[in-house]
């Protein structure tokens, strides 16, 4: 089939140049990681603390934007942003851990406190710099909400590397993490350290945010962690499907969003990836074969049917 | 030269299945489980009674490693439980974990050969197969394919119980197995596990129902923060023992 006979813009077959091409297969991976690692925080009822997480890289990210401008550099380097990130999200973490574990307070109340003041922090460090720089943008605005437009080919790569190793980590370890997910009393028996476990998809899902920093944003990164899972739930009662389903729903919303961004620079990408997300549960909650609304409807109607038949 | 000694079959009758000395646990600063002392055979099922909050399901999880100990040494089959795993199988209360997970019956059975093919071992067709008796000796093969919310409690409860069976562990220790199930449940569950006692495996189960230890068990450890009595239900599941046990009045009830 020729490429004219669909009317498909060209960014989403891969057409909008070598650039955008990397840029967009990046986000697909980052985006099947997401689905994938957020499938097994999902299961094991964690969705919310990759929020915390998330928030707590903002004042990384602005401290290590401050060391390399103090050491002489333009600030930009991407790995060197990302490290910090990590390091303070680690921080966040070991906060949330703390506090629920060390004090009374209840895990919500842990990830709320550690949400709202690194992320307060964050800003506050951003305005910083942006008085610093007088005038010149040190284009950190992205991390907020995510910018693919106008990111290097090595982003891309790292993005896309940094997505599919950890996809494939989780994927590996899939039956230590399922155990650990359903029933950690009987997983610490067969040998499996539920605490371990725990810190693996910790860290995993930390490498899926810093990964996706750039592209979907700190403030929307825990949507395309939980709502990809959430939605491939209504479509099998399997795990193993879900986890695959999910990988589906956050690869397909990982590459539209790039693709639209590609044509639209504007508009902020992290914000459509989560739309077209969005729009994949919507679906899944209307026609998802297990638990979706009209599926079930159909099931009752059937069962009326037979009950009156037999009456 | 000095002849070369016999060792022991490890699954010799001499050595316990579950050995307990001295285990103490602690929850914050409360002692719920003092300096328990125990033996549990290979062949034998024995029951641990006591009140509600008397550690019983304490004593299993530490025994397990699940919740740490305060003091006290755990052996199975004479070793650590880490070099023996792939023997002990654990039957947990059903209301610890969420039924809602998506996992098929068959899919939770599997679970009980995942310590077996470790975390890159494949699974095979004879792998499923295994699975399938186990589910089949607990009576779920209809229900086999079935989402696990699906299923009644005393379902669920076979679900564990067939989870344990498919790891073909020599001792199983059960929390509870017989909580919210109905007596044709209880019958079935009672039948395996007697099953199980004949075919020379160590059954250790937290039980409440002291009007059916008898029937049930042949060996008892009654418990209240500490061992109070331990042994063949013959000399040890005695009315003294019990209103140690119980104290006077639950005695007089039981």
């Amino acid at each position: 089939m020729a490429p004219a006979a669909l009317p498909m813009p060209d960014a989403f077959l891969l057409q909008a140049g070598y650039n955008a091409t990397f840029v967009t297969l990046g986000s697909m991976f980052l985006g099947m990681a997401a689905g994938v690692t957020g499938t097994f925080l999902y299961l094991r009822k964690r969705s919310l603390i990759s929020d915390a997480l998330a928030h707590a890289t903002l004042p990384g990210v602005g401290l290590a934007f401050l060391l390399m401008v103090a050491l002489g550099g333009d600030g930009r380097s991407l790995p060197l942003l990302l490290a910090g990130a990590g390091l303070s999200a680690l921080a966040g973490l070991l906060c949330v851990h703390l506090l629920s574990t060390r004090t009374r307070l209840p895990l919500d109340a842990a990830i709320g406190a550690v949400l709202s003041v690194s992320y307060g922090l964050g800003i506050v460090i951003l305005t910083v710099i942006q008085a610093l720089s007088a005038g010149r943008q040190a284009g950190l605005e992205g991390f907020l909400l995510g910018s693919a437009a106008g990111m290097l080919q090595s982003d891309a790569l790292l993005i896309g590397f940094g997505g599919a190793a950890a996809a494939l980590l989780v994927i590996l370890f899939r039956r230590p993490l399922l155990l650990v997910a359903f029933d950690p009393g009987y997983a610490a028996t067969c040998g499996v350290s539920p605490a371990r476990t725990d810190l693996m998809l910790m860290v995993l899902v930390l490498a899926v945010t810093l990964t996706g920093l750039k592209v979907v944003g700190l403030i929307l990164i825990v949507a395309l962690l939980i709502i990809p899972p959430v939605a491939a739930r209504l479509w099998s009662d399997r795990a193993g499907v879900v986890v695959a389903v999910a990988g589906g729903i956050g690869g397909a919303a990982g590459y539209g969003g790039a693709a639209a961004s590609a044509m639209a620079p504007d508009l902020p990408t992290g914000a459509v990836i989560v739309l077209l997300a969005f729009a994949a549960f919507v679906i899944s909650l209307l026609v998802g074969p297990v638990r979706g609304v009209i599926p079930q409807a159909l099931r009752r109607a059937r069962m009326r049917g037979h009950l009156d038949g037999a009456g | 030269m000095i002849p070369q000694r016999q060792i022991a079959p490890v699954a010799s009758l001499t050595v316990p299945a579950l050995s307990i000395s001295g285990l103490s646990v602690a929850y914050d600063d409360t002692i719920v489980v003092g300096d328990v002392d125990a033996r549990f055979m290979s062949g034998t099922m024995t029951a641990i009674i006591g009140p509600n909050g008397a550690g019983k399901s304490s004593l299993l999880k530490a025994t397990l490693g699940i919740v740490p100990t305060l003091a006290g040494h755990v052996a199975f089959f004479g070793e650590p439980l880490d070099t023996v795993r792939n023997r002990v199988a654990y039957v947990p209360q059903r209301a610890g974990v969420d039924w809602d997970f998506p996992a098929r019956v068959l899919d939770v059975v599997l679970m009980g050969l995942y310590g077996e093919l470790g975390i890159f071992g494949r699974l095979r067709p004879s792998h499923e197969k295994r699975a399938m008796d186990c589910i089949a000796r607990v009576g779920l093969t209809d229900f086999a394919r079935r989402q696990i919310g699906a299923l009644s409690g005393g379902q669920q409860q076979r679900v564990f119980l067939a989870r344990a069976l498919a790891q073909r562990a020599d001792i199983l220790l059960l929390d509870e197995p017989f909580a919210g199930v109905d007596a044709a449940t209880e019958k079935a569950l009672v039948q395996v596990l007697h099953a199980l006692r004949g075919e020379g495996r160590a059954i250790v189960a937290v039980h409440h129902d002291l009007a059916t230890v008898p029937a049930y068990f042949d060996h008892v450890l009654l418990l209240n923060r500490r061992c109070i009595a331990e042994g063949p239900v013959a000399t040890a599941f005695t009315e003294k023992a019990l209103a140690q046990t119980y104290g006077a009045r639950g005695a007089a009830h039981a």
